[in-house]
């Protein structure tokens, strides 16, 4: 399978998700910000960091990118794209998915491991984690309190949009184990054709036994399924 | 305009050293040139002090590349690998503006690193504020927390490892000491050694703005009630700018169009231009009109002066200016050719097609003061003798209200807000002995972690100093690494006080003598005096920053234990010293008496029996016993476990209390299988190494027999409410 990085000014978990990728078997490439076209891409990654400094707002000058145009078009072809944590913001700031991430509810930039229920397998970036397994992944963000209207969260619930959730240790899903404040602990979201995928847990530093563990690995892999 | 005593002693210099000015310059200085020679003889910049007693620190030995006069120190990781590290305060800067103070502490330290050609692969810190019950504790603690984080998580390098200690001797001058440690290649590591005449000089970066100005000589002199108002001397950082100045030098750095490269820290233009030239043997002329600046009209005195962030001076090879502007270019950076180097061996500066100052360099570098303070001997203190409230004291009270005071307590709530994975190479998080690094795409990993301990250097200096070089190698030895180098950041009050300069004094002997023992020498450093308001100085409070290599990171190990039936074992003597301890500071309020006594044979030989154990996978786990002591450092070896212990009570010691929090020196504890327990004994008694069985692992209960027994999961929550409480 071909991925393509997106690397804008300022991204810093780029090489960390080329690592992954690779190590995974995925062909990948890293594409500047200021080019024009993509290269053939099955899936695109918007990495994480601080795009643009995150200057404005996080995501927003990202999102007026030449590169992104380009993402656009292809995720409306309905190429595979997956925006990690500045990726996310970057994804809401486009449109490709709806709704906003403001500020963490305790006002301080939140680095932990934290554990994640897949609450939703039937897609092309979950089908190899088992429905309700529980997940231990790091997040690293100061702007991941996901928030967006009523009747779109009723529609993220009821169209099954919603793969990841933040629990506690046994999957209880409530306020208590909610690291930064989202709307019904939504950690991501799909689009409505669910080839779009934005999350703020960073998948990529989990694949890795040395560093962390391998939960991270099976949202890569699912992809190749 | 008229240079008057008034203005030389606004510029931080003595009347004495104004003379010395015009002796050297033949002349008065104009109003630059006396803004010039203030940036270069402040203290800061010139360690006129400090610098006949630095030279006597062990610099050399077998993996040191290079020791202390560049931007970073370097050392030999095997293969063609190389690590550059060093230490810098912000003290000054961050008392007055936490946020930014702290944030472009990091920021300054992490370009010293990659100028010499190194990509930063780790941070660490060590903050000490003033009591929690200050008024200004608690937001000085929350800004610069979230200052080191904003630079470090923006920048995209993790932050690693830190201490953070709180004591009223900081109340009025806390410190912040940030350390940056990178990786290289052994045949690309940058220098600041200009060399070879009219080549360019190019300024790349960010614009130069007015913040900062004077920024060193700030630092250089202490607080007083009018301290509030030097916030425009405190620099404001950007860390998005220095992410992308970072790549395009490691970019520029892969080709060989760089003579040398020196970033613009601490007195900015004016210190890069005269340390290049200086250690190149040449003159520098730079043509002011061409610097990028940020505001209009600005002066060559505010040019020269500023201290604004994420800026570098690059000598390039002729014919190499388009091919690097093109780097800068991508980056969305400045890139200027703003002089050249002459002959002359001036610092020659134009402006408006006129010389308006030109200063011989060697007035500027070599020539500038040094001075040999005077300073007074510390007496070892008396020991104490009985302790009355010993018996009195409640085994389980006493170590539930230690692990709970703010210097013992868990500092997730800090570290909570560092990104600690990003590069996805840190194979061990802050709050062990020492935090672990892979080398990126390679087997073997670095070890790092930074000490200090200023009630011991305030007790006796020079047994303070020799103590927190072996602390430092004990937390490295801990996590199954050897050893190599360490950086330091030195700070101390006023050294015009003779005490005060006899702590400095004796604190770098203890180091001298620890570091040479161990064969473990420093690379990098930072002197930071005049830590004190209206001459009441800080405590001593050299800070140590150690790198270790773990050849095959398989052998590395954590404190953490592991399984229910194994043995721990105590490596050294309990000799029961309680003066200068955590527990009677917490417990008596009583901090008196002798630091523990070091013994730099038993030092070096427990340790390096360790380590060899630790390399014959022998142990499942190890904790160096430090502040708090035994009973401390066993519960810290059940907190990120799943299981507990139950510990033997002793036999022959007197006071159980001795036995317990005594926080004598060179000790570790190893947590031993069953089946191991044989082949460790016989070579530890084989190696003349003393040890002495504590007690056993167990599940779920942190137990001392027939004293207390402590749920592990309710100590675990003890230890973490000071800071959500805060």
């Amino acid at each position: 399978m071909n991925s393509s990085v997106i690397v804008f000014p300022g991204s810093n978990c780029d090489r960390d998700v080329a690592v992954a990728l690779t190590k995974l078997q995925f062909r990948n490439k890293m594409v500047w910000h200021k080019e024009t076209s993509l290269p053939k891409s099955d899936l695109i990654v918007i990495p994480g960091g601080f795009s643009y400094g995150d200057y404005l707002r996080s995501g927003a000058i990202a999102g007026k990118s030449n590169i992104l145009n380009e993402v656009i078009k292809a995720a409306k072809d309905g190429c595979l794209v997956l925006g990690i944590c500045n990726g996310f913001q970057i994804l809401t700031e486009t449109g490709l998915l709806k709704g906003v991430l403001l500020r963490n509810k305790n006002l301080k930039f939140l680095g932990k491991d934290v554990n994640i229920k897949v609450v939703n397998t039937e897609n092309r970036f979950c089908n190899k984690y088992d429905k309700n397994q529980i997940l231990k992944l790091n997040i690293a963000h100061n702007e991941g309190n996901y928030f967006t209207n009523k009747e779109h969260l009723k529609e993220l619930e009821d169209k099954n949009l919603i793969p990841f959730k933040y629990c506690d240790e046994n999957g209880k899903i409530d306020e208590t184990n909610n690291p930064n404040g989202s709307l019904n602990n939504i950690a991501g979201i799909f689009n409505d054709k669910k080839n779009i995928l934005g999350l703020m847990p960073h998948p990529e530093r989990m694949v890795d036994h040395g560093i962390s563990n391998k939960d991270g690995v099976n949202l890569f892999t699912s992809l190749l399924n | 305009m008229k240079i008057t005593n008034t203005i030389v002693e606004k510029h931080g210099l003595k009347i004495e050293e104004y003379s010395k000015i015009k002796e050297l310059l033949g002349r008065e200085p104009n109003f630059l040139e006396l803004g010039v020679f203030s940036a270069m003889w402040n203290e800061h910049c010139s360690y006129k002090s400090s610098r006949i007693h630095l030279k006597n620190l062990p610099t050399t030995g077998r993996q040191v590349i290079q020791g202390p006069g560049e931007n970073a120190g370097v050392i030999d990781i095997g293969d063609d690998d190389a690590i550059i590290f060093k230490m810098e305060s912000h003290n000054h800067p961050s008392y007055i503006e936490p946020y930014q103070g702290a944030a472009t502490g990091v920021g300054g330290i992490l370009r010293d690193v990659f100028t010499m050609g190194a990509r930063p692969i780790a941070l660490l810190n060590s903050i000490h504020f003033g009591s929690p019950d200050h008024s200004k504790t608690k937001a000085l603690l929350n800004g610069v927390v979230s200052g080191i984080g904003g630079y470090g998580n923006c920048i995209g390098i993790p932050t690693v490892a830190g201490e953070t200690k709180f004591n009223s001797t900081y109340n009025e001058n806390i410190l912040v000491n940030a350390m940056a440690v990178g990786h290289a290649k052994k045949d690309k590591i940058f220098y600041s050694k200009a060399k070879g005449l009219n080549k360019s000089v190019v300024y790349v970066g960010s614009k130069t703005g007015r913040d900062g100005i004077h920024g060193a000589s700030m630092a250089s002199a202490e607080f007083d009630e009018n301290s509030d108002d030097k916030k425009p001397t405190v620099q404001v950082g950007d860390p998005f700018t220095e992410k992308l100045l970072m790549e395009a030098c490691l970019e520029l750095m892969q080709g060989s169009s760089i003579i040398s490269i020196q970033d613009m820290g601490a007195a900015g233009l004016t210190s890069s231009s005269v340390e290049m030239a200086s250690k190149g043997d040449l003159g520098i002329e730079l043509d002011l009109d061409k610097v990028p600046c940020r505001e209009e009209n600005m002066t060559p005195y505010e040019m020269m002066l500023s201290e604004s962030q994420e800026r570098m001076l690059i000598i390039l090879e002729d014919g190499k200016e388009k091919e690097a502007k093109k780097i800068f270019e991508k980056w969305d950076l400045d890139f200027v050719v703003i002089g050249s180097t002459t002959d002359t061996n001036n610092l020659t500066l134009k402006f408006k097609g006129q010389i308006i100052g030109e200063i011989p360099i060697d007035a500027l570098a070599s020539k500038a003061p040094v001075y040999d303070r005077k300073w007074t001997k510390t007496k070892l203190p008396k020991k104490m003798t009985q302790i009355k409230e010993l018996k009195k004291t409640n085994l389980e009270d006493a170590l539930l209200k230690i692990i709970s005071s703010p210097n013992q307590s868990n500092k997730s709530w800090i570290t909570n807000q560092f990104d600690q994975m990003v590069m996805t190479d840190t194979m061990q998080k802050s709050g062990s002995d020492a935090a672990i690094i892979r080398i990126h795409k390679k087997e073997k990993a670095i070890a790092v972690t930074v000490d200090s301990s200023s009630n011991y250097c305030k007790a006796h200096p020079i047994t303070g100093g020799k103590q927190i070089v072996c602390e430092n190698w004990r937390n490295l030895i801990s996590v199954g690494a050897k050893p190599i180098a360490i950086t330091n950041c030195l700070n101390f009050g006023n050294p015009e006080n003779p005490q005060v300069m006899g702590e400095f004094v004796e604190c770098l002997l203890g180091i001298k003598e620890a570091c040479e023992f161990l064969d473990y020498p420093v690379v990098s450093g930072n002197v930071s005096l005049y830590n004190g308001t209206n001459k009441k100085s800080i405590h001593p409070t050299p800070v140590i920053g150690g790198v270790g290599l773990i050849v095959n990171f398989e052998n590395k190990i954590n404190q953490y234990l592991k399984k229910d039936g194994n043995t721990i074992i105590q490596i050294g003597k309990n000799f029961g010293h309680l003066s200068q301890s955590i527990f009677l500071e917490v417990i008596h309020s009583i901090i008196d008496g002798p630091p523990p006594e070091i013994n730099l044979s038993n030092e070096k030989n427990n340790g390096l029996a360790v380590l060899k154990l630790i390399n014959d996978k022998l142990v499942s786990s190890v904790h160096d016993i430090s502040s708090g002591g035994l009973l401390v450092t066993l519960a810290e070896m059940t907190f990120k476990s799943d299981f507990g212990v139950k510990i033997n009570k002793p036999k022959n010691l007197s006071n159980l209390m001795e036995y317990y929090f005594s926080e004598d020196q060179g000790r570790y504890l190893l947590e031993i299988q069953p089946n191991n327990l044989n082949i460790v004994s016989k070579f530890l008694n084989e190696n003349n190494i003393f040890y002495t069985t504590i007690g056993t692992v167990q599940s779920d209960y942190f137990e001392v027999t027939g004293e207390l027994k402590i749920k592990i999961n309710d100590l675990c929550k003890i230890n973490n409410t000071w800071y959500n409480n805060y």
